[in-house]
């Protein structure tokens, strides 16, 4: 299995490594979710969705449908 | 009139591009909308030195050029069109210093549309908490501009953001970053196509969605040989952009940006560990909840008994000042009573829109978002239809242009059908009252009264029902749409108390106005209508009520003959006519007076009870005890129980009484197929529901 942000424990560090699919919206690109980029798992609402993430120093939260679609390697 | 600097205020959401609005201008601003969209348009005037002003556009905060809402689109048709009467001489930018990285995108996306800009670095004050040190002199020479640092919550740093804005002419115009360098052929040929374009502007032209008014989309493709590509084309290109805009920005903010780990405090860690907690953080948005309603109704139960007194004797004594006559009639019996029924509301109105702004303005309201998203998809909602469904309690209208952020069309659909449901302001008015006649002043517990609780109640209930009817809605539509939830949390911050006052004044007038011109027109329609009669019944009342009760006293007499007049004036008659529909619910010909002016607009209600009560009457008396002393015919008992009141409750809670909103829904969704929906749907659930209720409990 490949992992992604979702799959990232909380507390979690990773380096985002590559966007699979023409689905990511742009605006979460331009919000600093690019590759090359640190990203940090800092909590999860009920039923594992959605996420809260700090990218790149920008704090936001998405969906795993979302978070399923960015691939990382744990740092 | 001199000559006005005019400036744009742009800036990413949570920057505090507000507050240096607010700094600019004081209290000198006006609110508005952009014509033919509801994209709410602020602007002020600020004053420079000698004698020199600017006026200040404040834009929707956006995160970037490439627009994916109304509002954001508002930004980009702007600054594309230098003919606009708005087109700004200068830009400013503002940004957060904590954000600064993220922020610097925009900046660099205006600084490429060839417009003077100065960036703003707010929140000055957090930097050393955060241990944050900025290299300001090679920031404004790797950006190409003016820097002001400042702080919008110390009121520090203004004065030289207003020295910047009034030497704007000697801003470089100059782009900061070659951001196109990526695709150099493509490109190359796009420029020749169009050699006296800006490549920039034409590159923002082929990739937005939105058709822009001004701006030719189909001239681009039509007049040349240059082929637009395909969408996911398009958009790897502008991921490539994106990464090289970032590259610039890393490789300054490097230079120009330290942050000294230590020296940072985990403030928002800590905080958003309890907050966001998957207990905590429910329990805590429950007791915010909880104290919200308990101020709306308690707290301001002073207040608006103050008001409600001050009407009861404003009208006595123009009466008694003023000569007798009909004019004066219609002063002390339509127009009085009709403004009290509104004024009467500002406290509550005002404390709803206090919690709702201090909410939004701490941070806190993202947060929410977060935990409820979850739990509202099971619904067909998204976590950001919560925040509409919270404005919603003050009012349908905000609700509705708050589901704009709503990426995914279907859940924001949704939405907007069943925002309506939430207890907005304007059914306040008919549920206070209501409640205090037939629910019992005691106490359970300390500190939370059957009243309030029974308000407490009726929220639930709209909310409820609002999701409820999102569930089925869910199930019964079938719209495709790809589902894409991005929301930013931004870092806590104590509210400024200067944007919440600005915030809580300007909303509150506008419903207060708004709502107040149609209750006074309908106050005079309604007295004219109670006062004058089609036949000789109504004129002839004092002869007829005279022969039949020979023996009462005067007093008695005069009341006797004030209903009868009542009964058969023009709006007697049509109170009769639907009498027979509203029976059923436990309601006399008098509320169904009510229930017909409150058509358009549901506060219209007490106002309408408060005319009609008061016709013919003398005495000084407030409305609620004029209505609890009503008889109803049928029972011989009070017109308003238990079992007619809860019918009434119910009755408002549902129907869709609000032309307003029909208005909105209709714009937001671009047809009239939703609106239409939510009226019929909603006053056939009304009427069922009261109906129901009565018959259960009589």
């Amino acid at each position: 299995m490949k992992t992604t942000i979702a799959t990232l424990k909380r507390g979690q560090r990773a380096l985002i490594s590559e966007i699979t699919s023409d689905s990511i919206p742009l605006k979460l690109l331009e919000m600093g979710c690019l590759p090359g980029n640190e990203v940090e798992l800092l909590q999860i609402a009920p039923f594992q969705c959605p996420m809260y993430l700090n990218i790149n120093g920008s704090h936001l939260a998405i969906r795993k449908e979302i978070a399923a679609q960015i691939e990382v390697e744990i740092i | 009139m001199a000559k006005q600097i005019k400036v744009s205020l742009i800036g990413n959401p949570n920057t505090g591009k507000t507050s240096v609005f607010n700094l600019l201008t004081g209290l000198n601003q006006q609110v508005g909308n952009y014509p033919g969209i509801t994209v709410e348009k602020k602007e002020g005037v600020c004053k420079l030195s000698r004698g020199v002003k600017a006026h200040i556009l404040d834009l929707p905060g956006t995160y970037s050029l490439n627009a994916s809402s109304l509002d954001e689109n508002v930004v980009i048709e702007l600054l594309l069109n230098r003919s606009d009467k708005d087109f700004p001489d200068v830009a400013v930018v503002v940004s957060d210093v904590e954000n600064l990285k993220r922020n610097l995108l925009l900046f660099t996306q205006i600084k490429d549309l060839e417009i003077p800009t100065i960036l703003v670095i707010n929140m000055a004050d957090r930097m050393i908490k955060k241990g944050i040190s900025l290299d300001i002199p090679l920031l404004e020479k790797e950006l190409n501009t003016k820097i002001a640092l400042i702080s919008a919550r110390k009121s520090e740093g203004i004065d030289k953001l207003k020295e910047l804005i009034e030497s704007y002419t000697s801003l470089s115009k100059k782009p900061c970053v070659n951001a196109l360098s990526f695709a150099p052929e493509y490109f190359d040929k796009l420029q020749k196509a169009f050699p006296d374009q800006s490549l920039y502007k034409l590159w923002l032209v082929i990739t937005q969605d939105i058709n822009f008014r001004k701006v030719d989309k189909q001239e681009i493709s039509i007049t040349s040989d240059f082929e637009i590509k395909s969408k996911s084309e398009l958009k790897r290109l502008q991921q490539k952009e994106t990464i090289k805009r970032y590259q610039f920005i890393n490789t300054i903010l490097k230079k120009g940006l330290t942050i000294d780990q230590k020296a940072a405090t985990g403030m928002r860690e800590r905080l958003d560990r309890i907050l966001t907690h998957k207990f905590w953080g429910y329990f805590i948005f429950l007791v915010i909840l909880l104290v919200m309603f308990q101020a709306i109704y308690d707290w301001s139960s002073y207040p608006m008994d103050l008001i409600d007194e001050s009407f009861a004797w404003l009208s006595e004594a123009t009466r008694e000042i003023l000569p007798s006559g009909p004019l004066v009639d219609l002063i002390t019996e339509g127009i009085i009573p009709g403004l009290g029924g509104i004024v009467i509301f500002i406290p509550q109105i005002a404390f709803l829109f206090l919690f709702i702004s201090i909410l939004e303005e701490s941070g806190y309201m993202s947060r929410v978002v977060f935990l409820m998203d979850r739990i509202m998809r099971r619904f067909g909602l998204s976590g950001k239809s919560v925040v509409p469904l919270v404005s919603g309690t003050a009012c349908a209208i905000p609700a509705v242009m708050a589901t704009r952020n709503i990426e995914n069309w279907k859940e924001r659909l949704i939405t907007i059908l069943v925002v309506p449901f939430t207890t907005c302001a304007a059914r306040l008015p008919v549920y206070l009252i209501i409640i205090a006649l037939v629910i019992p002043d005691e106490k359970v517990g300390w500190i939370f009264s059957y009243q309030s609780l029974t308000l407490m109640l009726l929220y639930f209930l709209g909310f409820g029902t609002a999701v409820g009817s999102a569930w089925i809605l869910n199930k019964v539509l079938k719209i495709k749409s790809k589902s894409y939830f991005v929301i930013e949390m931004p870092g806590y911050k104590v509210p400024l108390f200067k944007n919440v006052a600005i915030n809580v004044i300007e909303k509150t007038k506008a419903f207060v106005f708004g709502a107040g011109k149609i209750i006074l027109a309908i106050s005079i329609i309604l007295w004219v209508l109670a006062s004058f009669g089609p036949n000789e019944n109504f004129n002839n009342a004092e002869e007829i009520i005279s022969e039949l009760h020979p023996n009462l006293a005067q007093e008695e007499l005069d009341h006797k003959i004030a209903s009868y007049k009542l009964e058969y004036s023009f709006i007697g008659y049509a109170g009769k006519a639907i009498e027979p529909i509203v029976s059923p619910l436990g309601y006399d010909w008098k509320i169904g007076i009510g229930i017909i002016s409150s058509f358009a607009a549901r506060e219209v209600f007490v106002g309408t009870l408060a005319t009609i009560y008061s016709v013919g009457s003398e005495e000084e008396e407030t409305i609620k005890n004029r209505m609890a002393s009503e008889v109803n015919s049928q029972t011989g008992g009070p017109l308003f129980n238990l079992a007619s009141g809860i019918s009434l409750l119910l009755f408002y809670a549902f129907a869709m009484q609000c032309m307003s909103t029909l208005a909105i829904v209709k714009r937001e969704t671009n047809t009239w197929k939703w609106p239409m929906t939510q009226l019929i749907f909603m006053s056939i659930f009304a009427y069922g529901v009261a109906l129901i209720a009565y018959q259960v409990l009589k």
